[in-house]
C-alpha cells in the first residue's frame, strides 16, 4: 500500500467487483416441475435458508432474473416454455439444472419427457439427486457463486466465447436408430433437419 | 336396475352383459353405440358420463378388435352404474361423439384421439389435448416405441452466444 489509501478503501478490477456483486445477490428464477421443486422451496424456507447466500429473491418475473433454477422433469409441450424463459432473462444468467430428471431425463425415458434441458439451452451447474437435498442445491449455489467470481466480466463478454450447447450431444446412438427406423416422413423437414449439425428446426415450425 | 332384456329388445341381441368384480359392462357394436348411450342416458337416468378410455388389443390373447372404448356411466340419483363397451378397427376407427349427451366428453375424447388416434364424429373441436399440436404419432397405441421416434429431440438448440 505505497500509494498510502485510507482506511476502508480497497483497490480492485472492475470486473472483479461486478462480479463479487452478482454472486452475492443471484436472483432465481425457479422453473419448478415437479419434486424437485419442493427441496427448492425448502432451500428457501428458513430451516436451510438460501437468504445466506444473497439467493433469497425469488421472482416469478424472468425479466428480473438471472439464476434459472430447472426443478424437475420437462416434457415436450414445456420445452417451448422453458427456452421463451430462459430468453426474457436479462444478461448476465446463468442456469442450474437440479435434479436427475432436469438433468438427464431420469427415470422417464418416455416419448413426452425431454432427455436433459442441457440439449437445448445452456446450463452452468447440474445438481444430481432424486430429488437432491437442499443441501446439495446450497452446495451448487455456492459453486455457482465462485464461478461467477471466477469467470465474470462487467460486459459479459465470457459468454459469447461459449457458442456451442453444453452437455452431452444432442442424440443417443439408439434414439437415432429409432428416427431412421420410423422413417417419419409426416414431420416435414425432419429428416433433414437431422442430418445438419446444428439439429436446429425450421423457424416456421416452431411457435 | 336397468334390465340387459329390456334394452336387448330395442337393440338387438348383440348387446352382451358381463361381470367383472361388481362391474357390469355391457358390449354394444360401434354401429349401436350412440343409440344405446342416448337411450341409456334418456330413459334409464343415466346423467353423467364418469369416465371414457380406450384399450390398445394388439396382441391381447383372445382379442379380436384392436381397439375397445369404454364409457363408464352412472346414475347420480339412483346410484347405478353401467360400463359401456365397444370396438373400432384399423384403417378407420372412428365413433359418433358423445358430446351432445355428456359434455364432459369434450375433453376425455379428445385425449381419446390425441393417445390413440381415434376419431370422434360431430366432436366440436377434436384437437390433441397432452401433446404438443405438431407431434405426428398416437404414443397410446402398443406398436407405437415407449421411448418415441425422437420427437423429444425436435426443437431449436438455444446457446449462450444465441440468447
Amino acid at each position: 500500500m505505497a500509494v498510502g489509501l485510507p482506511e476502508n478503501v480497497f483497490m480492485t478490477k472492475l470486473d472483479a467487483a461486478a462480479s463479487w456483486a452478482r454472486s452475492n445477490s443471484l436472483w432465481p428464477m425457479p422453473f419448478a416441475t415437479a419434486c424437485c421443486g419442493i427441496e427448492l422451496m425448502a432451500t428457501a424456507a428458513s430451516r436451510h435458508d438460501l437468504a445466506r447466500f444473497g439467493a433469497e429473491v425469488m421472482r416469478f418475473s424472468p425479466r428480473q432474473c438471472d439464476l434459472l433454477i430447472v426443478a424437475g422433469r420437462v416434457v415436450m409441450k414445456m420445452l417451448p416454455v422453458l427456452q421463451r424463459i430462459w430468453l426474457q432473462m436479462p444478461e448476465p444468467k446463468w442456469c442450474i439444472s437440479m435434479g436427475a430428471c432436469a438433468c438427464s431425463g431420469g427415470v422417464f425415458d418416455t416419448y413426452a419427457v425431454v432427455q436433459g434441458v442441457d440439449r437445448f439451452i445452456p446450463v452452468d451447474m447440474y445438481v444430481p439427486g432424486c430429488p437432491p437435498r437442499p443441501e446439495q442445491l446450497l452446495a451448487a449455489v455456492i459453486d455457482m457463486q465462485a464461478k461467477v467470481r471466477r469467470t465474470g466480466t462487467v460486459m459479459g463478454k465470457e459468454f459469447l466465447a461459449r457458442d456451442t450447447p453444453m452437455g452431452p450431444e444432442p442424440f443417443e446412438s439408439e434414439e437415432r436408430y429409432r428416427i431412421q427406423d420410423a422413417n417419419l416422413v409426416q414431420l416435414g423437414g425432419f429428416s433433414a433437419a437431422m442430418t445438419s449439425a446444428g439439429m436446429k428446426r425450421g423457424a416456421g415450425n416452431h411457435g | 336396475m336397468v334390465e340387459l332384456s329390456v334394452l336387448q329388445q330395442r337393440f338387438g341381441t348383440e348387446l352382451v352383459e358381463s361381470t367383472f368384480r361388481d362391474n357390469r359392462r355391457i358390449d354394444v357394436p360401434a354401429a349401436k353405440l350412440f343409440d344405446l348411450l342416448s337411450c341409456l342416458k334418456s330413459d334409464h337416468g343415466f346423467n353423467t358420463l364418469i369416465d371414457m378410455t380406450a384399450v390398445d388389443y394388439l396382441e391381447y390373447e383372445g382379442a379380436t378388435d384392436r381397439f375397445g372404448v369404454v364409457y363408464m356411466l352412472l346414475d347420480v340419483f339412483g346410484g347405478e352404474r353401467v360400463i359401456v363397451r365397444t370396438a373400432v378397427n384399423l384403417p378407420d376407427p372412428k365413433l359418433p361423439s358423445v358430446y351432445s349427451l355428456w359434455r364432459g366428453a369434450d375433453w376425455m375424447e379428445r385425449e381419446v384421439f390425441d393417445m390413440f388416434g381415434i376419431v370422434f364424429d360431430g366432436h366440436p373441436d377434436l384437437r390433441r389435448i397432452l401433446m404438443p399440436e405438431e407431434f405426428a404419432a398416437f404414443p397410446l397405441r402398443k406398436d407405437y416405441p415407449l421411448k418415441g421416434r425422437g420427437e423429444r429431440h425436435n426443437f431449436p438448440v438455444i446457446t449462450r452466444a444465441g440468447s
